[in-house]
């Protein structure tokens, strides 16, 4: 033992590592494993329940407001409108992200029901709910079984979504909206 | 629609923390590595290991820490005969509530022992330090059965 090591040995004990770690073998499932192998070929997909039309991304393989089972899969937009938003300032640990950046609820066109993905490429102070963007991806020889092969998403030169018409619309998206 | 391939993978989910032990463990676990077991009195005159920070009747903050023995009495056991990846030990091993010498209230630790039988409650068992302390309770590595049991 060092010197430094026992001068360190001498100090009292103030405080201590308590780390947990939780092993898991994820499955994705049916639904999500199809979800996953489009998106490893660079497509977004959602799937539409057939009693209330809503479409749901990532599919989960059922309708969580009729409870039965969805299986219409439909490519979706690469498009989506800003739901929601939050600027993160506090760095997380590990996180490689440096702050401030953005985390948004997208609904991308043709889907119901918004994720969480990163935005940027954008002035922070002026994004705003109804911000129409559109996906980054990597180069397609990075792409895998990851959410992440789409890099983030940034804002479009197009008019704003209004908050009723968020989530509502179509898969062409403001050209298809009637 | 056509069917396909179910994606599974290995998937860990740490939470670092680090943990502040205040005065009281803080010495308890200083004193775990130098190989010294301390408790604390409480004010009905019970010596408590590991010691508390607060006296359980009156609430009152507690100092008098004690020097305790490094054997004691098994209160009682639980053999665990498929330790997980967690438990201390990775041979089969015994949970148990030990009453050092010279405390009053018995602590939770590990017994390795030979197997189920060797053990009784009642038994008399001793500290097997870690060979590199470093203020974790993990510095008692186990406790061992102490000779003949009575």
């Amino acid at each position: 033992m060092s010197e430094d090591n026992n001068a360190q040995a001498r100090e009292p004990v103030t405080g201590m590592d308590a780390p947990i770690y939780l092993q898991y073998q994820f499955t994705a499932g049916r639904a999500p494993s199809r979800f996953l192998h489009a998106l490893k070929q660079g497509r977004l997909t959602g799937q539409r329940c057939p009693g209330c039309s809503q479409v749901y991304i990532p599919p989960r393989g059922s309708c969580p407001a009729c409870g039965i089972a969805t299986d219409e899969e439909v490519t979706l937009s690469n498009k989506a409108t800003v739901q929601s938003f939050t600027i993160v300032y506090i760095p997380i640990p590990g996180n490689p992200i440096k702050p401030p950046y953005i985390v948004a609820n997208l609904v991308p066109d043709g889907a119901n029901i918004s994720f969480i993905h990163l935005l940027s490429d954008c002035v922070n102070e002026e994004v705003h709910i109804g911000q129409r963007v559109e996906a980054v991806w990597k180069p397609a020889q990075e792409w895998d079984y990851k959410m992440d092969n789409i890099l983030y998403y940034r804002p479009l030169e197009e008019p704003d979504v209004p908050v009723e018409l968020i989530g509502r619309l179509p898969v062409e998206g403001w050209e298809g909206q009637a | 629609m056509t069917d396909v391939d179910v994606l599974s993978e290995a998937f860990e989910l740490g939470f670092t923390y680090t943990r502040s032990t205040g005065p009281v463990m803080g010495r308890f676990l200083t004193a775990l590595r130098d190989k010294r077991i301390e408790g604390i009195r409480a004010s009905d005159g019970r010596v408590i290991v590991p010691p508390m920070e607060y006296d359980p009747e009156t609430a009152a903050a507690l100092d008098e820490f004690v020097e305790v023995g490094q054997e004691g009495e098994v209160m009682s056991w639980c053999w665990v005969s498929e330790p997980r990846r967690a438990h201390p030990l990775q041979q089969p091993f015994a949970w148990a509530m030990i009453k050092l010498d010279g405390a009053d209230v018995a602590m939770i630790h590990c017994i390795a022992a030979t197997d189920e039988a060797a053990l009784h409650t009642g038994a008399r068992v001793k500290v097997r330090w870690a060979d590199e302390p470093r203020g974790h309770i993990s510095d008692i590595a186990c406790f061992e059965l102490a000779g003949v049991a009575p």
